[in-house]
């Protein structure tokens, strides 16, 4: 795969990103690098081999469905940028 | 050309769990904003989600009432998109591999079954709710974010709006049966989208397709379906195109309108969710879920059938709710004169619930005291007049109808010889009617019924007052 420069920006999009001219560039580049360098492993042959999702060979870690203590409003609202007394506060969606 | 219409639903249900999909915070709608929520549902930084093992147990019972292929092993995936309403940015959702999949639903409509198939069923979470137009603000609730939901998608084999509605009850009545989620379109624990598209009658090409929402009851889904499906012939027919766009139902006007959002490009870049273990259901596992699987519609119509010997009409009213079964059922543990409770049921008790709208939770009668009433009028305590004056009574004043007849006196004059003197006063003062009716006119027998019934305050017996009277009266004849 070849990142393009359509892709950068594309890419930037989706992450709510302003790029400079140098740094699409800049990007291009590298991620170009990190694609290459990955690229290696094609070099094995997995065809016969089922894709993992997980790492690690743990399945079903469950809690049982009981409510627990949260945290306060005041807490929550706390740490955003802007709030009201019972809201989160956000520009303007639609 | 003739059209034919190809639709699809989606339809997210809101779990019954206590607390959240991965996380504790509860799950209690109507709590005021942002009071049920945690690090982990906010989406907080290091924070890990837990899997509420309850949601993944109501899903596969969804599965199982549905003919789904319980997958054994099934993965959580992140849906990337950037949105206010949800904190991490990504929904965790299923992608690949959801608990369930392949099964099906027949419905009956015009007295024909048909299958749609349903596609998969997965568990997600939902987001949160934004307050739009607060000046240059948007505010945000964040109590929603993390309830577990399950996505029901079917395949594109609904035909017409009325089969759409058809599919979308028996969901409903299932969810319900199930006790995985309360139904409630109206606040949105039940929900439906709808991809719809035409296309000449019989042809197996699928034409561009639409997405429909807010469609917050059944009739509505009908109703904005069948809307959709016009608008679009009428653009075919007069060689336009049909773009490919979100609409919502606003069932104010009737109307469909484009759904107000920025343009932005949808790419979820699904992944599968590293925080989230696989989850492997097991045989033993299933056979558990299995064997506990609420009884379904259609297994308790016919239990209910053999059961109680009454009627399949009474069943199909009975069953319609989960709950209107369950009434009957408890009242039925009181009394076994069943056609009774169900015509009780089906007259007055349906009558009461939409003149006050209000749902068989709410009814101010305890099936115990439906089943004592029934059996006071089947053993001659009080006559069937009477008993609907009690249940009035207990409509407004909780309280044992035995105890409500005490207290208004209304016990029923069973006495013969209490009524022979009331019937023979009666005959003394109406001699112009005994005129009458030794003349030969038997319709004023009638009359003789109600002066009896008002000299009792209606508490007479009225197959004795009918006996007596007729005696007394034929006596006079010969």
């Amino acid at each position: 795969m070849k990142i393009t420069k359509e892709l950068i920006l594309h890419i930037a999009e989706l992450s709510h990103l302003k790029l400079k001219e140098d740094e699409i560039e800049k990007f291009q580049i590298e991620l170009n690098q990190i694609l290459e360098y990955v690229d290696n492993l094609n070099e094995i042959d997995t065809s016969s081999i089922e894709p993992l999702s997980h790492p690690l060979p743990i399945v079903n870690v469950f809690r049982e469905d009981r409510v627990e203590k949260s945290i306060t409003r005041e807490e929550a609202l706390k740490n955003a940028p802007e709030a009201t007394d019972e809201f989160f506060k956000v520009p303007k969606v639609i | 050309m003739r059209f034919e219409a190809v639709i699809g639903l989606e339809i997210h249900a809101q779990l019954l769990t206590e607390s959240k999909l991965f996380c504790g915070c509860s799950t209690k709608f109507g709590n005021p904003p942002n009071t049920n929520i945690c690090p982990v549902c906010m989406g907080h930084p290091g924070v890990l989600p837990i899997l509420n093992k309850k949601a993944v147990e109501f899903t596969i019972r969804m599965g199982l009432a549905t003919s789904c292929t319980i997958n054994k092993y099934s993965i959580f995936a992140r849906k990337n998109y950037f949105y206010p309403d949800l904190p991490k940015g990504y929904q965790i959702s299923q992608y690949e591999l959801p608990l369930c999949s392949n099964g099906y639903l027949e419905i009956e409509h015009q007295n024909q079954r048909k299958k749609i198939r349903i596609n998969r069923i997965h568990l997600e979470e939902d987001a949160g709710k934004s307050i739009h137009d607060q000046g240059n603000f948007t505010l945000l609730d964040f109590n929603r974010c993390g309830v577990p939901l399950i996505e029901i998608v079917t395949a594109p084999d609904i035909q017409t709006p009325e089969e759409a509605g058809i599919f979308l009850s028996e969901i409903r009545q299932i969810v319900k049966y199930l006790g995985i989620c309360d139904g409630n379109m109206e606040e949105g624990s039940l929900r439906c989208d709808a991809n719809v598209s035409i296309r000449e009658a019989g042809s197996n090409i699928l034409g561009t397709k639409t997405e429909v929402k807010n469609m917050n009851s059944i009739k509505n889904v009908v109703d904005a379906l069948k809307y959709e499906i016009e608008r679009q012939i009428e653009i075919v027919s007069s060689g336009g195109r049909i773009i490919q766009q979100t609409l919502l139902w606003n069932a104010d006007k009737q109307i469909i309108e484009p759904m107000r959002t920025k343009e932005e490009s949808h790419d979820y870049r699904y992944f599968p969710e590293p925080d989230l273990p696989i989850v492997e259901v097991n045989e033993e596992w299933l056979n558990v879920i299995r064997e506990n699987l609420p009884e379904l519609p259609s297994i308790r119509k016919e239990r209910m059938k053999s059961q109680y010997n009454i009627p399949d009409y009474d069943i199909e009213i009975l069953t319609t709710e989960k709950e209107f079964a369950d009434y009957f059922e408890e009242t039925a543990k009181f009394t076994d004169d069943y056609k009774s409770i169900s015509n009780w049921f089906m007259t007055e008790i349906l009558k009461i619930l939409n003149e006050q709208k209000i749902s068989i939770k709410e009814f101010p009668i305890k099936p115990e005291y439906l089943g004592e009433l029934i059996k006071l009028i089947n053993n001659q305590t009080i006559s069937g007049k009477i008993a609907k004056e009690v249940f009035n009574e207990m409509l407004v004043e909780p309280g044992s109808p035995s105890e409500i007849i005490k207290e208004k006196n209304l016990i029923q004059i069973s006495d013969e010889k209490i009524i022979e003197e009331i019937v023979q006063k009666v005959i003394e003062s109406n001699q112009k009617q005994v005129q009458q009716y030794l003349e030969g006119k038997d319709k004023v027998f009638a009359h003789f019924v109600g002066q009896v019934m008002r000299e009792t305050k209606g508490k007479a017996n009225p197959s004795l007052v009918n006996k007596i009277l007729k005696e007394k009266l034929d006596n006079l004849r010969k």
